[in-house]
């Protein structure tokens, strides 16, 4: 950190601005600020060399380039004395950039194409996947002891299938191709390869964690002829039934004769009578997604059922919250009460206790068979079965976590303003509704609009307060995918992450769609406050 | 209010009905208002201590007292290891968003540069883009980088700590600007004109007058992230990268009334840090809530 002259008064008698050796690094500073920028540098050059590795070795030189670029740049903004600003800004700005921009720009792009489990990869991709997924045994195809491993972390990596002929002869085969293997440790007995170089084998949980991608994999030996595993430790050489013909942009099913061609407009394969191959690719289909949401029938009528309770929600909560928050607040608002302080405590526990295990909690006290609710009442009431009694059951909680919030806020505020003015306003004939509605009430909203802001866009995109308790349901029968107390993100998070099939493509445009819909709301609050003002002090 | 008027008036002879009519009301709302709070609470306490550890058999008021949930939990979940995860990404969250945004906010109150504006305005606009509404894009992105260094990819705490640090600057850092600004620039000024650099001013002047906004936003943070969910649950797959809050979950969602007892002793564990670092906060934290409030 640099520039100002020196701090530590370089001695009695030395000049004031003589640079000491060490160039650019030796501005200024204490010695010991200099050891801490030296070390962090060389800190963070470290990290860089260790990110950058795995990605020479990968050949990856896109990320060796960004890697470089963000060294570069960290470097000249702390070696530079022109820099002071982002000397503060630009440790917080890299993540901001890395793991919050990027994704929402990533998320943006995703938005306008198809991409979901059908439609992963590219065209090429999808290929290989129909041809290797069609392989069936060749009657005098060969045979291979088979270990799964990947080249990387065992839950992503790439897919890799260490195989031994006959003869002992090890060999390593990915998408690309089979080449020999010639450092792996073959296990006498099984004539199984258990250990090579450069791979990780995988365990047979961690195998059945990706078998659905093995189903579509094969070791291309060309031809037409693939490998593929047969179980966890046996794979056979077959002859791919689906083989495509660039000529025709086509498959053609060797067995049944039928002909699927490439649309790519949708990216897919389909047959004449619009039979569709399962594996298709990823193309733009403009806003389709949003068109979805907004016009089809079955899914607009959810969404906007959806964005409904939502806000129903949102505002209830936040309604609810402040004015129970606040008449607690203004009932201890009054000097010499006994046993303030204990009462302070008590209404405050819910705020302290973890939220995540408090959802859990009121989940289960709603609970029809065990729960402490039909226990007490003695009643025998399927509480989150039913829509309404669910939705009541979500607020209820809610407010249970986040009344003392706006108790603390509150009572804060209500602090802040003189006691003179009510007793003026008393002492000019007001009543004690009128004070309070005529004078504190006006005061407080100054200092509460700003909280009650926040605490509504908070609890718009509240996850866990529904996730946690309904997941959602109760869900009408007829439809599982949106239920009476889904808020828009469960219903997103269900369609990218808890369903039979992930609907990326979809799920981004409704977060594209929740987006917009808080910005207008936030837009039109701000522009409504004084929030922005606080920018020119 | 208006009771309190009337009985003011009319009982000039009886200090009872004067306490009753100031005070007494009071006390019946307010002991309302706690045990509303305060049921959950004590049915979780209770259900930690009920020795058949049931759902079914808890009840509002404990029916006996055991230590065999809290056995339980020890023996048959990596409980410790799920513990420590959660103070590891709590702890090292607020910190490192503490710092992170401190250093931000400084900038943004003491220093005009190019584009201080449009950077202010543009962190209050990514905010309306809550991280998780990006999920899937972080998800697709770790897989990529789990492939080249499985240090940082799923299952690991440094790859969701990463995440959690993308959100570092946020509306805190408004929060800390504003009291930033309520540190008179005379001060920092003098001891620039001494010749103390702006590293000196920022360690040794700025960040001991604003402990109680430090103070603050690591509590909010602290406490959101050991709440948080969603993220991890997308991250930690693996049972013991789990933390607490995903572990509990995965215990009651397996067997809803055999584990209650388990999982409330769990939850009293995890509201434990929240409750200490509350209690020892306690004086900063209706200044620190109310401070950007306040301000308006």
């Amino acid at each position: 950190m640099s520039s100002r002259n020196s701090a530590g008064a370089p001695g009695p008698g030395a000049p004031a601005r003589t640079s000491p050796p060490g160039g650019g690094l030796a501005g200024s500073g204490s010695l010991w600020g200099q050891v801490a920028k030296i070390a962090l540098l060389g800190l963070f050059t470290a990290l860089g060399v260790w990110a950058a590795l795995p990605l020479y070795v990968g050949g990856n030189w896109a990320g060796i380039a960004v890697v470089a670029a963000v060294l570069v740049l960290v470097y000249w903004v702390y070696l530079s004395k022109r820099t002071v600003p982002l000397k503060y800004l630009l440790p917080g700005v890299l993540f901001l950039i890395a793991f919050q921009i990027l994704p929402v720009l990533y998320t943006m792009s995703t938005s306008v194409t198809n991409f979901s489990d059908g439609h992963r990869g590219d065209k090429e991709q999808a290929i290989a996947a129909i041809e290797a997924y069609s392989v069936t045994r060749a009657e005098q195809g060969r045979e291979f002891g088979l270990t799964v491993a990947t080249t990387g972390d065992p839950e992503t990596g790439e897919l890799v299938f260490l195989l031994t002929d006959s003869d002992g002869t090890a060999y390593a085969g990915d998408i690309e191709g089979l080449r020999p293997l010639d450092d792996a440790t073959v296990d006498p007995a099984s004539g199984r390869v258990t250990e090579a170089f450069g791979y990780t084998v995988l365990t047979p949980a961690q195998v059945n964690a990706r078998s659905q991608e093995l189903e579509e994999f094969a070791v291309p030996v060309g031809d037409g002829a693939g490998i593929r595993a047969n179980s966890l430790s046996t794979a056979y050489e077959g002859r791919a039934t689906r083989v495509y013909d660039a000529g025709c942009d086509c498959v053609t099913d060797t067995s049944t004769g039928v002909v699927y061609t490439a649309d790519d407009e949708r990216g897919a394969f389909y047959s004449e009578d619009g039979e569709r191959l399962a594996q298709g690719w990823r193309v733009n289909v403009g806003f389709d997604n949003f068109a979805r949401f907004l016009f089809n029938p079955t899914f607009a009528s959810s969404f906007f059922t959806i964005l409904v309770w939502n806000i129903g929600f949102a505002v209830a909560v936040t309604g609810l919250v402040f004015v129970v928050g606040l008449a607690i607040a203004l009932t201890l608002h009054v000097p010499r009460l006994r046993g303030k302080k204990a009462y302070r405590i008590l209404v405050v526990l819910p705020y302290a206790m973890s939220s995540l295990a408090m959802y859990l909690l009121w989940r289960d006290m709603f609970n029809t068979d065990f729960g402490l609710f039909n226990q007490l009442l003695g009643t025998n009431v399927d509480w989150l079965g039913d829509a309404w009694t669910a939705r009541f059951a979500v607020i209820l909680a809610n407010v249970w976590l986040g009344y003392p919030y706006m108790f603390l806020v509150a009572t804060g505020a209500l602090q802040a303003i003189p006691r003179e003015l009510t007793q003026a306003a008393r002492i000019d004939g007001a009543g004690a509704w009128q004070a309070f509605r005529h004078v504190t009430l006006p005061m407080l909203m100054v200092a509460m609009t700003p909280i009650l802001i926040a605490t509504f866009a908070f609890n718009f995109n509240n996850f866990n307060a529904v996730w946690l308790i309904t997941k959602g349901g109760p869900f009408p029968p007829d439809d599982p995918s949106a239920g009476a107390t889904d808020l828009l993100i469960t219903y997103t998070y269900r369609m990218a992450f808890s369903q039979a099939t992930a609907e990326y493509g979809y799920a981004a445009a409704l977060s594209v769609m929740i987006f917009v819909i808080v910005s207008v709301m936030s837009v039109i609050s701000l522009s409504r406050g004084k929030a922005l003002q606080e920018v020119d002090r | 209010m208006t009771a309190a008027t009337r009985g003011y008036r009319r009982s000039t002879g009886s200090a009872i009905a004067l306490w009753s009519a100031r005070f007494g009301w009071r006390h019946v709302v307010m002991i309302v208002v706690a045990a509303f709070a305060l049921f959950p609470v004590l049915f979780v306490v209770s259900a930690a201590v009920n020795p058949v550890g049931t759902l079914s058999s808890a009840r509002l008021w404990p029916t006996g007292a055991g230590f065999d949930n809290a056995a339980d939990l020890f023996r048959n979940t990596p409980f410790t290891t799920w513990y420590a995860n959660s103070l590891f990404f709590a702890v090292a969250n607020a910190a490192a968003t503490v710092f992170l945004s401190a250093l931000a906010a400084y900038a943004f109150s003491r220093m005009r540069f190019r584009g201080r504006r449009v950077g202010m305005v543009g962190l209050l606009i990514i905010q309306m883009f809550p991280q998780f509404l990006a999920i899937v894009a972080i998800y697709l992105m770790f897989s990529t980088v789990g492939e080249y260094r499985p240090e940082v990819g799923f299952d690991t705490r440094w790859g969701l700590l990463l995440v959690y640090l993308g959100g570092a600057l946020s509306i805190n850092t408004w929060l800390m600007k504003g009291f930033f600004d309520t540190v008179p620039r005379e001060l920092d000024e003098s001891a620039q004109i001494d010749g103390a650099t702006h590293a000196q001013v920022f360690f040794r002047i700025m960040l001991p007058l604003v402990t109680p906004v430090l103070a603050i936003v690591g509590l909010l943070v602290f406490i959101s992230t050991i709440n948080e969910f969603l993220m991890a649950s997308v991250f930690l797959r693996d049972t013991d990268a789990k933390t607490l809050g995903l572990g509990l979950y995965q215990l009651v969602e397996s067997q809803r009334n055999a584990n209650f007892g388990m999982f409330s002793v769990g939850a009293i564990m995890l509201s434990l840090p929240t409750l200490i670092v509350f209690w020892f906060l306690q004086r900063y934290i209706t200044e620190g809530l109310t401070a950007g409030a306040v301000k308006g």
